[in-house]
């Protein structure tokens, strides 16, 4: 079996960026990527990013991938990159099994950073089976990686930041937006996402929800209906809107299965978006050299997903017995980056989220 | 559908993979997957639930939820969103669990 320092789960801007630091301390790492190229959720993002300049601000998502995957091409020499292969199984004794293009292997590694990312929620309504219901990533993926279009007329649920996006990709790609609907009484998401497609005439309608989904072999109709405050349906309130694809954007959970196979402490932290482990300020779970970093372990952005993965790279190498010639200096500097980017509005539920996770209101 | 005018991405023309679904020969652009390939072809239900045969379209598109399995080269419960099409590739639509393995 093949023996190695470190190997990360999942090539996202939290493995990337892990790989990279880890590499500048001088710590070889395996970065395994299921997809058939790495750069994860952002490889799917043409809108500009938010944040301040160390994170790319005001650059592309697509770009900030190339730039990623460019500080690893630099350091070749130590960072190896797998794509097309599955972490299927992940085991006590450090040895993660592996498929490859239906090929099994096995690895064993000193250190492990789980970096998996997210996955989307559903919704429950009737015939939310229905093909032309699409998850607001798959859209779009569909759309910015393989430039095919999800319908001609779509209703968009959910006006996080996300919803909103999306729905201004899809009227740049073509599409009609019929309307953005979300439960709540208010919009999710900032104000200039949420403006940008007001102006180009597509309706938000809070307090409103998809009571059900109408077609036979894919999707034609949906009934809305307004809610209340306590998101009950009013009745008599429901109105059929024409369309042929729904996208849902209701929020993300950390994909953190994979974790399920070890004995690290899980807890189930709302304000995360779901089952995290526990983690200590370096990221190690509670189990000795097995660490997490980016949406795996609390959704939240790319920004700080580089920052976490950077954190990571930087530690485990340290631990690993590289210590980078600049190590209390990064470490310093990373420590008050990702301070930074919650200390806005929109970084409460994390702070909240992290201090639930420790333990930390049990007091 | 496939988009062909976009304010920041460029599709340039690609090379055309010939399939079959379904028993027909059809085709999709080089660097499709196979749920990509059939959406633009529009075909949007890809599979039958395994109990009550209800119609099944892709759900995520980056291999987490097993909505889009297809019987691909006569091998079931392939995740057809993460799957690359290739030339030559024999694609069917699924209806219950998939069997690996005819007995003889
Ligand atoms: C529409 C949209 C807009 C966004 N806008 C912004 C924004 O403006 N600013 C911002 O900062 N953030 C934004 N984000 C969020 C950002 O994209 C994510 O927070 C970030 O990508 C998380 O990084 P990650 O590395 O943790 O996970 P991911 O990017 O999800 O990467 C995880 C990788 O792991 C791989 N993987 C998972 N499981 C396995 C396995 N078992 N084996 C092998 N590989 C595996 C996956 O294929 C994936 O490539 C946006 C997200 C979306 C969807
Ligand atoms: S659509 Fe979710 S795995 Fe393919």
């Amino acid at each position: 079996m093949r023996k190695v320092d470190f190997v990360i789960i999942g090539g996202g801007p939290a493995g990337l960026s892990a790989a990279h630091k880890a590499a500048e301390a001088g710590l070889s790492s395996v970065v395994i990527e299921r997809d058939d190229k790495v750069g994860g959720q952002l490889v799917k993002q043409t809108h500009m990013f938010f944040g301040s300049k160390k994170q790319y601000a005001k650059t592309r998502g697509i770009d900030i991938a190339n730039i990623l995957i460019g500080h690893c091409k630099a350091h070749d020499d130590l960072i190896e990159i797998m794509t097309n292969t599955t972490v299927t199984g992940l085991y006590d004794d450090y040895i993660l099994t592996l498929l490859t293009d239906d090929v099994y292997h096995k690895i064993e590694a000193k250190a492990i950073l789980v970096a998996s990312g997210a996955s989307e929620k559903f919704m429950l309504f009737e015939n939310n089976d229905l093909p032309g219901i699409y998850g607001a990533g798959a859209v779009q993926t569909l759309m910015n990686v393989y430039g095919v279009l999800p319908g001609e007329e779509v209703v968009m649920v959910g006006s996080g930041n996300i919803g909103l996006i999306v729905s201004y990709q899809l009227l740049q790609a073509g599409v009609r937006v019929k309307m953005v609907i979300e439960a709540a009484s208010q919009i999710g998401g900032y104000k200039v996402h949420a403006s940008k497609i007001k102006r180009l005439g597509v309706d938000i309608l809070t307090n409103h929800t998809v009571k059900r989904a109408i077609g036979d072999d894919t999707l034609q109709k949906v009934e809305i209906v307004e809610v209340d405050d306590q998101w009950n349906m009013i009745e008599g309130t429901e109105k059929i809107i024409e369309c042929d694809a729904l996208c849902i954007s209701v929020g993300l959970s950390p994909l953190s299965t994979i974790l399920g196979m070890l004995p690290v402490k899980m807890k189930y932290v709302g304000k995360l978006g779901g089952n995290v482990p526990v983690i200590d300020y370096h990221h190690e779970t509670t189990m000795n050299n097995i660490f997490v970093a980016g949406d795996v372990c609390g959704v939240e952005e790319a920004s700080s997903a580089i920052v976490e993965g950077s954190i990571a790279g930087l530690f485990i190498a340290n631990r690993l017995g590289y210590k980078h010639p600049e190590y209390e200096k990064e470490m310093n500097d990373l420590t008050q980056q990702l301070e930074n980017l919650r200390s806005g509005p929109f970084g409460v539920k994390t702070v909240e989220g992290l201090r639930e996770l420790r333990g930390e209101n049990d007091v | 559908m496939r988009i062909e005018r976009h304010p920041i991405l460029n599709f340039d023309v690609k090379k055309k993979v010939f399939f079959t679904y379904n028993g027909k020969r059809v085709f999709g652009n080089e660097g499709d997957t196979i749920a990509s390939a059939l959406h633009a072809l529009g075909v949007r239900k890809l599979s039958e639930s395994i109990e009550k045969h209800r119609p099944r379209g892709f759900y995520c598109a980056i291999g987490n939820c097993a909505s889009c399995n297809m019987i691909v080269n006569g091998k079931p419960n392939v995740r057809t969103c993460v799957t690359k099409l290739e030339e030559g590739m024999v694609v069917a639509e699924q209806h219950g669990k998939g069997v690996l393995y005819e007995k003889s």
